[in-house]
Formats: structure tokens, sequence, C-alpha cells
């Protein structure tokens, strides 16, 4: 069993300017930041390295940051410029019994993280809901459409702070 | 009944006029499509088993929509789902009857401001008969509108245009 610092010291040893800082002390769980480009051999070494073997990825989420700036634009509507989106993904190893948070972040205007489809099977669904509701391309998915939003939606991603609802949608009107 | 209100002069023979016998037979076997879409299916599925059970007011589900007379509207419908049940209704044949159970499928329900994915009321896409309000609503509150929709049916007109 390894703390997240023994874990954090593991891998800056081996991925260097990639592991980007441990945050701890913090009212959660602590967590590493990571280079959204290296997430997948990051995490093919978690789960294969005989000291760490995280054999399950418990959750993965996105988040839209809000962090950039945000202007009205000429309907009254809010818009965010600039920013990032970041995922979140919980794993765990049942052999070892540790856990760990990671987290990656990426410009809200092209968000690309790779995907960790061949290393966790079961991220496949939760890449697909993150795509679907954030916007966020994860590269190296299979089969990155739609999950829960119609597949001809084009009004964007609902979870963005910044998203606004469309009046119809196949006729329908949306609004109350 | 209304049925039975006329006169008896034999004993097999029950005189009544068409239009009554046929409101009577509609209202007494309304066949439900089996379709539930989210908690109000729960309850429904309860009104259909035995404690409360639906099959004493002739309501049993059929899994087509060509056989069904009656679809239950039993939960939040989403956008996505909308234009499936409009095609499962326009499916059905006439006479067809909707009831909307739960608030969800009334207006909406808790997703009426931010649910991008709702449709803000079922009666957006297909006629409803009858709402039933509740978050679910108990299967009393189900019966009861199944009651007012059979109170519906009763009172049709074969030549005027009910609703």
């Amino acid at each position: 069993m390894k703390s997240p610092e023994e874990i954090f010291q593991i891998l800056k040893n081996n991925f260097g300017d990639s592991i980007i800082e441990l945050k701890k002390d913090l009212p959660a769980e602590s967590f590493i930041i990571i280079n959204s480009l290296m997430i997948d051999k990051v995490c093919l070494f978690l789960r294969d390295d005989k000291e760490l073997l995280f054999d399950s990825l418990m959750n993965l989420s996105g988040v839209d940051d809000a962090n950039g700036q945000s202007i009205n634009d000429e309907e009254g509507g809010l818009k965010i410029i600039g920013g990032t989106l970041s995922v979140y993904y919980h794993i765990e190893s049942t052999k070892l019994g540790h856990k760990i948070c990671l987290k990656v972040s990426s410009p809200r205007e092209n968000p690309i993280v790779n995907s960790v489809y061949y290393i966790w099977r079961h991220s496949d669904w939760h890449e697909r809901e993150a795509f679907d509701l954030l916007g966020i391309k994860f590269q190296n998915h299979p089969d990155l459409r739609r999950i829960l939003m119609p597949y001809d939606w084009e009004a964007g991603h609902p979870l963005r702070k910044d998203y606004r609802n469309p009046e119809f949608y196949q006729g329908m009107k949306v609004p109350y | 009944m209304g049925l039975l209100d006329k006169q008896f002069t034999d004993d097999n023979i029950v005189v009544t006029n068409v239009e009554d016998l046929f409101n009577w037979a509609r209202l007494s076997s309304l066949w439900q499509m089996s379709f539930g879409l989210a908690c109000c299916a729960i309850e429904m599925m309860a009104t259909s088993a035995s404690h409360y059970d639906f099959d004493r007011f002739g309501v049993m589900p059929r899994p087509s929509p060509r056989q069904a007379d009656l679809i239950i509207i039993s939960g939040t419908v989403t956008l996505k789902m909308a234009l499936r049940i409009k095609r499962l209704y326009e499916q059905m044949p006439d006479p067809k009857y909707v009831i909307s159970m739960g608030s969800c499928s009334n207006c909406g329900g808790p997703y009426w401001e931010h649910g991008y994915h709702v449709l803000k009321g079922v009666d957006r896409v297909i006629p409803v008969d009858v709402y039933v309000p509740g978050c679910p609503p108990r299967p009393e509150a189900l019966l009861e509108g199944l009651l007012k929709l059979q109170e519906k049916i009763r009172n049709e007109s074969m030549v005027k245009k009910s609703a």
C-alpha cells in the first residue's frame, strides 16, 4: 500500500516533466496533475508496475473549470473564452488496496486528452459521456460518439457553463 | 353502466344502443401498452400487481402498440424518447387513449428549468386524455386517473367528436 506522496515520487522518477504537481492537504483526497497527452502512458505504467497495480478505474469524469474570461455576447448570454476543461480519474488497486486521483487539463478551445480505453476498458462509456456533455476529445478512442444526447444534437455540449439550450429540437419546443 | 339501465324484455336480450355498447366495451377492456419510462413506471407496475390489480378494470399490458388501446406515459420524457413515443402512439390503432402519469410527463416536473434533455410535457408531441399529478403518483392516484378516463369514454359519441 502506497501513499499519494510515494506514488507521486515513483511517477516523477519515471516520467519527469509530464507529472506536473501533487495537490495535497485538501479537504478531499489528494490528486496528481498530469500532462493530458501523456495520461495514457502514465496510466499504463500505473496499471502494470509491480508496486502500483492500479487495476480498476473507479470513475472518470469531465469538469468545466470555467476559469477563462467571461463575456456577455450580443444576445445577453454568457460566453467563456480561454481557460481549461479537465478530466479526473479515480483509480484503485484492488490487490494492494491503495487509491489515487489523477487530473488532466486541456485548453477549452481544443480539448484533446489521450484515451485510456485500451488500459481500462470500462473507460469506454465514461469517455463518451465526457465527450457528449463537455466536448472533450479523447484521442485514440475507437468509437467517440454521443452517448446520452441524441446523435443529431447540434446545440453543443450541455454541461459547459456557457451552454445555451436551443429553442427547438426536431420541431419540439425545448424551453419551458 | 348505462348498458343495463335499459329494459329487459327477455331472459337473453338486453336492449341498448350501439353507442353505449361500444363505449362500455371500450372502457371495460383498456389494453395498455407495456411500456414504462422512469420511477413512475415502478408505481405503474405496482398498480398492475396483485395488491392494486389493474386487471379488475380490464387493463392488461400488451407488448405491441398494434394491440394496445391505452398508453400510460409513466415518467420523464426526454427529447430523445419523445420521438419514439410519438412513433409508438402513431402505430396504435384507433380508438386510442393517453394517460400522462406524474409531474415529468405532465409539464417537465423537476426538470422544468435546467433539464436540457427533457421535453416539458408529453402533450407537446401527443394529445393527452387524463393527467395524473404526483411525483410519482401513488397507485390509488393512477387508478383514479383510469376511472376518469373510463368516465370520459362512457360519454363519448360516435357522431360527435369528443376532444
